[in-house]
């Protein structure tokens, strides 16, 4: 069976789209390729700077041969009828089509249409241009002489020249007639840009990859990650270092080679005063490069490893060369910002903050700094020692420093830092850092008080600000990640377990924003919805976590709830409770009588809330109409009580001792009595019952 | 040996490279252009570039900008920063197929041999804010140095670029501390003697540095800077409505794109001016480039109308 060897070779493609591109590239062809009902035995797609290569093994000479009759008209049918059918079948005259017979209708015309294959050279050199022009790059280009006219082909980067073969391996592969934009397909591709920049002539996937290797080329991307990997382990353990490994970068240098050459250089040791995570962020961040830890000190030893794309007539020395006078001038720059930064206190960095617009609607950082610091004070629970406040004061005061300025990944940290130099506690110094944190449903939670109220005033005061402005995310949109804000709050209070009202927290914030832009601000804040979206939160948390979706709507279902802590705590013993028999059948219990009330509620177009006659139930009520009575009055006031101390699992062993006196109320007692008095009477215990369950949950939500 | 190879080596002179660039790019085609006679904040804004960009003429030119950039300024204490430095631009329209080649030629040209060095292309793309122009490309390393920024102009002012227009920028001072190997701007050899006939870029630019930066910081008149500011804007938008073909002619063409545009280099970098000095605010800062740009868009749209923008005479 025959193999598609197709290569788009281009100038350098940017490192970061490269390897989804390739995926991209498999994905179209063979979805084209299964689409028209081609069947293939497998597919690989690689990816250099330079080109998008696919193999294709396994396709057929041709698609398959399609055979259809088309039952036409009867014999004698008129003329127009007759014509018609011949055009639709193809055929010219009516000798060409059989006839038939069937026993109801009689005899009538039937057509044999043969339609062959179509030969899967001709079906490539139709999808192959569709596929080039419509290719989903995150960003595209036009380029050349052809870019005068609208329309012309837009790549990555300019694409120079496409090598598209096709045959089996037992004979010379053709080149499949692809034609795009100017650029025909050819056999002929070229090696890397340096070393081994002339033609190169392919026939098939088995001797282009070799062919490409010998002209310097490693044309998969996983082995010049495994290279690079390997060499830089070997280079720093001859040293008796140790890679600092960062499979970002290591993904990132090798979309920027197409022969991978690691070499190692050094800077002046006297650097290494610098915080290792400024070294790091600059080497890393402007030269892609990789720094060393040095075992003996733990620390980073003053080497990095870079990689380069040559493999240089004088070993590499030029190289390194070239690559250590702008590590130097890098680190040079990040000592000065490291050294000058410290010249001023971080509170004495406050008045610039009043420059930096936050958000155009909300004010400077300056003014969120003061917001922060309010709302620390409302948080006077969490941290006691009153640190809270002078941390939430130099939270954001990094933000104008140099470093932060030149690597903006650094904020928080370089805080720490300088907060730490100018003499604050570790406390404060720590919320610096930490207040940020979690950045995600991963990342760790702080866990020191100061910590925890900054974090939370910081986020607070921002889900506030944007709710306020009416800035909420929308489906995929959240460029402000308030989601992950919300979530923030969400994993500090549940995993710190704090108990703390939201509703409370909003208020007081948006009160704080109208304090500094007018009592006018966020005329259309709505506390409520903003809580609603914790609860949304909330639910794809209490989901990672394992609860059960159905108990989390059934604790939410109930008003005002804002403390999440207490939320999570009735969603958990709610489960535990479901899991015992007397839980299951206090569920079933209440489903009865729910449903029950929903069909004669229908039926009489009324509602069944209000509380039961007692007289009644005394005077004429069967014995376990007055038991039941009794016992619910019982447990709906103990099932309170034990809210009220939030022991969940308290309230709910009180309804449980509903449970008999339930059960023998539906085998004893017929609610739709004859007599009027004493059936509405009933259907007012059913809504007891139903009450009595909404102390801890609504049980309508759950399922199972 | 003051022999003129030695005067004219790039790794000798800062002057040997600009003059070995050119002579490189005059080979190619491009005609060799002299600085644009006013104060910008980079080669693209020389009308060489931005104006010339737009429309179906063919373009090849190469030349020599001094780029003012006074946020920049050091004082004359860092090595490696400038308020004032020279770029070497060449624009190529519609680009060759061939252009990453020349430009590594270029490089070749210069001294750079591609036996040793590791040359490489990384993503860069590119947006001038001010001047509504995009265009994908990369930063041209040498050895992990960025040395020169590649771009395909997509829009200018606004308007497609069609045919796209490859742009390349040589950040000079930079190359050629790094082909004379020296570590500061100041040292470099401007004129390739030495002794008491060399003179470095520090001699001719030190000072200047210094009393820019004093200028730029402190004592630029801002008042001044926001009337020159309005007027620019005003001159712009005027000589862009008289220049206007009149309705109902027979000629078409505007005939003062070039004028108005000059206008629009002036506002831009009396803003940057007025930024340097600190006087205008985060949000202030995005209106004024949001005015310059509406000035560069009104004179991409008048260029397209005359002669050099593609109507024919």
């Amino acid at each position: 069976m025959p193999d598609l060897l197709l290569e788009l070779f281009s100038e350098e493609i940017p490192a970061r789209m490269q390897r989804r591109a390739a995926e991209d590239l498999k994905k179209l062809m063979t979805d084209a390729f299964v689409e028209r009902g081609f069947l293939y035995e497998g597919a690989k797609a690689f990816a250099t700077p330079r080109r998008l290569a696919l193999n294709i093994v396994g396709l057929p000479v041709k698609g398959q041969d399609v055979r259809e009759e088309r039952k036409g008209p009867r014999v004698g049918a008129p003329e127009a009828a007759v014509q018609g059918f011949l055009k639709s079948a193809g055929l010219t005259s009516l000798d060409q089509a059989k006839i038939e017979k069937d026993p109801k209708k009689g005899e009538f015309y039937v057509a044999l249409i043969e339609r062959p294959g179509r030969p899967t050279e001709e079906v490539l050199a139709e999808i192959i241009p569709q596929i080039i022009k419509t290719f989903p790059w995150p960003k595209s280009m036009r380029s050349g002489a052809a870019s005068r006219e609208p329309g012309s082909l837009r790549w990555v980067r300019p694409l120079q020249s496409i090598v598209c073969t096709f045959g089996p391996e037992t004979e010379d592969p053709v080149i499949v007639p692809v034609q795009v934009d100017g650029i025909a397909a050819s056999d002929v591709t070229y090696g890397h840009r340096f070393m081994a920049p002339g033609p190169i002539k392919v026939r098939r996937f088995d001797d282009y990859a070799p062919a490409l290797e010998r002209a310097k080329v490693v044309l998969d991307a996983d082995r010049r990650k495994d290279i690079i990997l390997h060499d830089a382990r070997d280079l720093a353990f001859a040293q008796g270092l140790e890679l600092v490994e960062d499979e970002g970068l290591l993904e990132e240098v090798a979309g920027l080679v197409e022969w991978p050459v690691v070499l190692m250089g050094s800077f002046e040791e006297s650097f290494l005063s610098i915080p290792q995570e400024v070294i790091r962020a600059t080497i890393r961040a402007n030269q892609k490069c990789f720094v060393l830890r040095d075992p003996k000190t733990g620390g980073l030893a003053n080497k990095f490893l870079l990689t380069s794309n040559l493999v240089a007539k004088d070993g590499g020395k030029t190289i390194v060369g070239g690559n250590e006078r702008v590590v130097r001038a890098r680190l040079s720059d990040a000592k000065f910002f490291w050294e000058t930064d410290q010249k001023v206190k971080l509170e004495d960095r406050l008045e610039k903050l009043k420059t930096i617009v936050f958000h155009e609607k909300l004010g400077t950082q300056y003014e969120r700094v003061e917001r922060i610091e309010a709302l620390v004070d409302d948080l006077k629970a969490i941290d006691a020692t009153g640190q809270a406040k002078r941390a939430a004061r130099l939270a954001k005061a990094d933000l104008v420093t140099e470093m932060v300025g030149e690597f903006p990944e650094l904020q928080g940290l370089m805080g720490r830092y300088y907060a730490i130099i100018q003499g604050e506690t570790e406390s404060v110094a720590g919320a610096i850092e930490g207040h940020y944190k979690p950045l995600g449903p991963s990342d760790r939670v702080p866990t020191d008080p100061v910590s925890v109220a900054v974090a939370l005033a910081d986020k607070v005061d921002t889900l506030v600000g944007f709710w306020a402005i009416d800035e909420k995310p929308t489906g995929s949109k959240d460029p402000y990640a308030l989601r992950r804000a919300a979530l923030g709050i969400i994993r500090l209070i549940v995993e710190n377990e704090l108990q703390l009202n939201l509703l409370d927290l909003f208020n007081g914030g948006l009160q704080l924003y109208r304090n500094q832009r007018g009592q006018d601000f966020g005329a259309t804040f709505d506390a409520n919805d903003l809580l609603s979206f914790f609860a949304d939160r909330l639910k794809v948390y209490l989901r990672d976590q394992g609860a059960r979706h159905d108990l989390i709507d059934a604790v939410f279902a109930l008003e005002g709830q804002d403390d999440l802590l207490m939320i999570v705590r009735r969603v958990e013993a709610l489960g535990r409770f479901l899991d015992t028999e007397d839980g299951a059948n206090l569920l079933a219990g209440f489903r009865r009588a729910a449903n029950i009330l929903r069909i004669e509620e229908k039926k009489d177009g009324r509602n069944y809330d209000a509380t039961p006659n007692h007289a009644l139930i005394e005077r004429r009520g069967q014995p376990e109409e007055k038991v039941l009575l009794h016992v619910l009055e019982d447990a709906s006031s103990q099932a309170r009580e034990y809210v009220k101390r939030e022991d969940f699992e308290g309230a709910m062993r009180a309804l449980a001792a509903l449970r008999p006196a339930v059960d023998a109320f539906f085998d004893k007692v017929t609610v739709n009595a004859e007599d009027v008095e004493l059936r509405e009477n009933r259907l007012l215990l059913l809504n007891a019952i139903r009450q009595a369950t909404r102390t801890v949950a609504n049980f309508s939500y759950i399922e199972g | 040996m003051t022999s003129d190879d030695a005067l004219l080596n790039p790794a000798r002179s800062f002057q040997g490279l600009i003059l070995t660039l050119q002579r490189y790019w005059a080979s190619q085609g491009c005609v060799i252009l002299q600085p644009y006679d006013m104060e910008m904040g980079a080669g693209t804004f020389h009308p060489a570039t931005t104006l010339r960009a737009l429309g179906p003429r063919p373009w090849r030119a190469a030349y020599v900008q001094p780029s003012r950039r006074p946020k920049d300024g050091r004082y004359g204490e860092n090595p490696n920063r400038l308020q004032h430095y020279y770029q070497f631009q060449v624009i190529l329209k519609p680009n060759p197929p061939d252009i990453q080649d020349l430009y590594v030629k270029s490089l070749q040209a210069i001294g750079i041999d591609t036996a040793v060095h590791d040359i490489r292309f990384v993503e860069d793309d590119w947006e001038s804010p001010t001047l509504g122009a995009w265009g994908l490309g990369w930063e041209c390393w040498c050895d992990g140095m960025e040395v020169s920024q590649f771009t395909y102009f997509q829009q200018v002012a606004g308007f497609e670029v069609a045919p796209v227009a490859g742009e390349l920028t040589y950040g000079l001072e930079r190359l050629a501390m790094y082909l004379q190997g020296v570590e500061s701007i100041y040292d470099l050899n401007f004129n390739g003697l030495e002794g008491d006939q060399k003179v470095t870029y520090g001699d001719i630019f030190k000072q200047a540095e210094q009393e820019y930066s004093r200028h730029n910081f402190e004592y630029a008149d801002t008042e001044m800077l926001f009337r020159h500011f309005r007027d620019a804007e005003a001159a712009c938008r005027k000589y862009l409505t008289e220049g206007e073909p009149k309705p109902g002619a027979n000629d078409q063409r505007h005939l003062m794109a070039q004028p108005a545009y000059d206008q629009a280099i002036k506002a831009s970098h009396i803003f940057n001016l007025l930024d340097a000095r600190g006087v205008i605010s985060v949000t202030e800062r995005q209106s004024y480039i949001l005015r310059v740009r509406e000035l560069a868009k009104a004179c991409g749209a008048a260029w397209l109308k005359t002669e050099g923008g593609g109507v024919e005479a």
